[in-house]
């Protein structure tokens, strides 16, 4: 019973989303980039980036669609291997941020106190460091690469998501439904995470969204600062690239890496915008 | 209310506790030795040792986050390991360029941003109103980094009509610098401040003192800016005030791409230095910053709205 209930949930609100024109759209672009981020990572039915196609700055055209670079190789190979760089980046960084950010969130919300004391004060701290200056500092200390890139995203995304979870969770702990899972001997553990945290899960579904789009644009600009990826495109070693080219009238590396990027971006603005009407009941009819 | 400004001030004393160890654990535990970085490749182990030993790195570690806490607490951050600098007077001439190319942006792009919030609320649901917000979700999802490049290079290389990069201090002059940078802040931020702000003030349009006020025969104009404006001002507040204390840290991408001597350049050079006392006054200030102008926006609760009691 309980579980057909669940069910209709979801599927209400994936109906919902669905029927929203640009909500699919949005969707489908999504998993269209993730599936080239796959292919990529493995290698399959991708073009090569690393071997030289021609001569150096060869513009648009042709079989190159998007001309070549000062090593003569293919920008448009570059732009896909940027989208698996981007699009790891969101995912690990939302693996990292998102279980602290709902854990931590969750336990401050539930349990108040000193326990709420002691993380709050550590959120506070969180958030009143520039966002930026942490970014630097953690990948410059783990030194320069993607897997400082994940962990400095990682580490310093959850701090939105624990704060709304934190909120959240306090109004429902007083609920009767928890009150009724008390009664019937549930422990702390039991109500917070098998009774409240299901009804919280929108705002993480939301949130990853954003989180996406938040991690694709910081890669961009720690990449841009010469902190990113070492050795390999990613959109943000391009637009890097693109400060010298453009004095030049090489626009193509700057165009391809940001269209790319705006589309995805884009795509996820719209989806966490349609997910946020399909799922928060408190906007329904509105 | 009193007895909340002294509650939140004392507040200042465990986030200062925190912000220092954050950076303590950053850049003395997890980061390398700062000493062989700042002598250089070709530092002998004897300078390295004295260097060592100047910066108090030879002490226990619990020792050296006592002195991280004692110059946090007393504000006295000393000297930059890099440039030997003061750090209050490198802070001193680097708060103007900053200042010059934020509080206008800043200012701007609020007014701007309430002013086109305003429109598109009284349009809602019409064509303007998608389209606008259309735009505000376009610009938000294109690199800042990208924005940067190509105003540089079309407005200012390609139609001269900005200096490239560089800054001079005096009053007309550092406009023409800080013009172009200003226009990219206003252009990055106007997505995000249109779409936040219009959300709020739809919240309050629904709301029945708005059906009200329209019964009682005043046009939208006047319910919209005497009535919602009033009511949404608790989230604009919040939204607006409590971006200020980073505005003093300056816009560390912008400063660095037009080569603007300001706070976020030091920032970024201190970064890249291992410059711990520079990196440490900058987080510390900042945390500072953001402790008292939160205090402000619930100091300013209490004057948009007589009902909300500070305890």
């Amino acid at each position: 019973m309980q579980d057909q209930d669940t069910k209709s949930l979801w599927g209400d609100a994936f109906s919902r989303l669905v029927r929203d024109r640009w909500a699919l759209i949005s969707l489908i672009i999504v998993l269209a980039y993730s599936l080239i981020a796959l292919l990529a990572s493995f290698g399959v039915g991708v073009p090569d980036w690393k071997t030289s196609m021609g001569a150096e700055y060869l513009p648009p055209g042709g079989s190159l669609w998007l001309g070549t670079d000062l090593f003569g190789r293919d920008v448009f190979a570059k732009v896909i291997h940027g989208t698996k760089i981007a699009m790891s980046v969101g995912l690990v960084t939302s693996l990292i941020a998102i279980p602290i950010g709902v854990v931590i969130g969750a336990l401050a919300g539930y349990f108040g106190g000193w326990i709420d004391d002691i993380i709050s004060w550590f959120i506070t701290t969180f958030s009143s460091i520039p966002n930026i200056m942490l970014l630097i500092s953690i990948t410059l200390i783990l030194g320069k690469g993607l897997t400082s890139v994940y962990l400095a995203l990682g580490m310093t995304g959850w701090v939105g998501l624990a704060r709304l979870i934190r909120g959240e969770v306090m109004k429902h702990k007083e609920r009767e439904y928890v009150q009724a899972a008390g009664a019937i001997g549930g422990g702390h553990l039991r109500k917070l995470f098998i009774h409240i945290l299901p009804n919280v899960t929108h705002l993480v579904i939301i949130n990853t969204s954003l989180q996406f789009q938040t991690a694709i644009k910081s890669e961009v600009i720690l990449s841009y600062l010469g902190l990113g990826v070492q050795g390999e495109p990613s959109w943000g070693t391009m637009i890097d690239d693109a400060r010298m080219e453009l004095a030049r009238g090489v626009w193509w590396q700057l165009a391809g890496a940001t269209v790319a990027m705006f589309i995805v971006v884009l795509a996820f603005n719209i989806l966490g915008d349609a997910l946020r009407d399909a799922l928060d009941p408190k906007l329904k009819g509105k | 209310m009193t007895n909340y400004i002294i509650r939140r001030l004392l507040y200042l004393i465990p986030v200062i506790f925190g912000v220092s160890f954050i950076i303590f654990i950053l850049f003395n535990v997890v980061a390398g030795d700062p000493a062989p970085l700042l002598l250089g490749k070709h530092a002998t182990a004897q300078q390295i040792h004295d260097l060592r030993e100047q910066l108090g790195l030879n002490k226990p570690l619990f020792a050296q986050y006592m002195d991280v806490v004692r110059s946090s607490f007393t504000l006295d951050f000393g000297r930059s390991w890099a440039t030997r600098q003061d750090i209050y007077d490198m802070i001193r001439q680097g708060a103007w360029p900053s200042l010059t190319l934020t509080i206008p942006a800043f200012a701007i792009s609020t007014i701007v941003s309430v002013l086109l919030s305003l429109v598109v609320a009284f349009y809602r649901g019409k064509g303007i109103d998608l389209f606008i917000r259309f735009l505000c979700i376009a610009g938000m999802s294109i690199s800042s980094v990208a924005y940067i490049l190509f105003f540089q290079y079309f407005l200012a290389y390609k139609m001269g009509w900005f200096e490239i990069s560089g800054y001079e201090p005096e009053f007309p002059q550092f406009l023409s610098y800080v013009a172009l940078p200003g226009i990219i802040w206003i252009v990055l931020s106007l997505g995000p401040d249109v779409r936040f702000f219009r959300t709020v003030i739809l919240d309050e349009i629904y709301q029945d003192y708005v059906r009200t006020a329209r019964a009682k025969g005043l046009g939208e104009i006047t319910v919209l800016l005497k009535h919602v404006l009033r009511n949404a001002m608790i989230p604009i507040i919040t939204y607006v005030v409590i971006q200020i204390p980073f505005l003093i840290l300056g816009a560390l991408l912008l400063e660095s791409f037009f080569s603007i001597p300001g706070l976020g350049g030091i920032t970024l050079n201190a970064l890249n230095s291992s410059d711990f006392p520079v990196i440490k006054a900058m987080a510390v200030l900042s945390s500072i910053a953001y402790i008292l102008f939160s205090l402000l926006t619930d100091v300013l609760y209490t004057l948009a709205d007589p009902r909300v009691k500070l305890k």
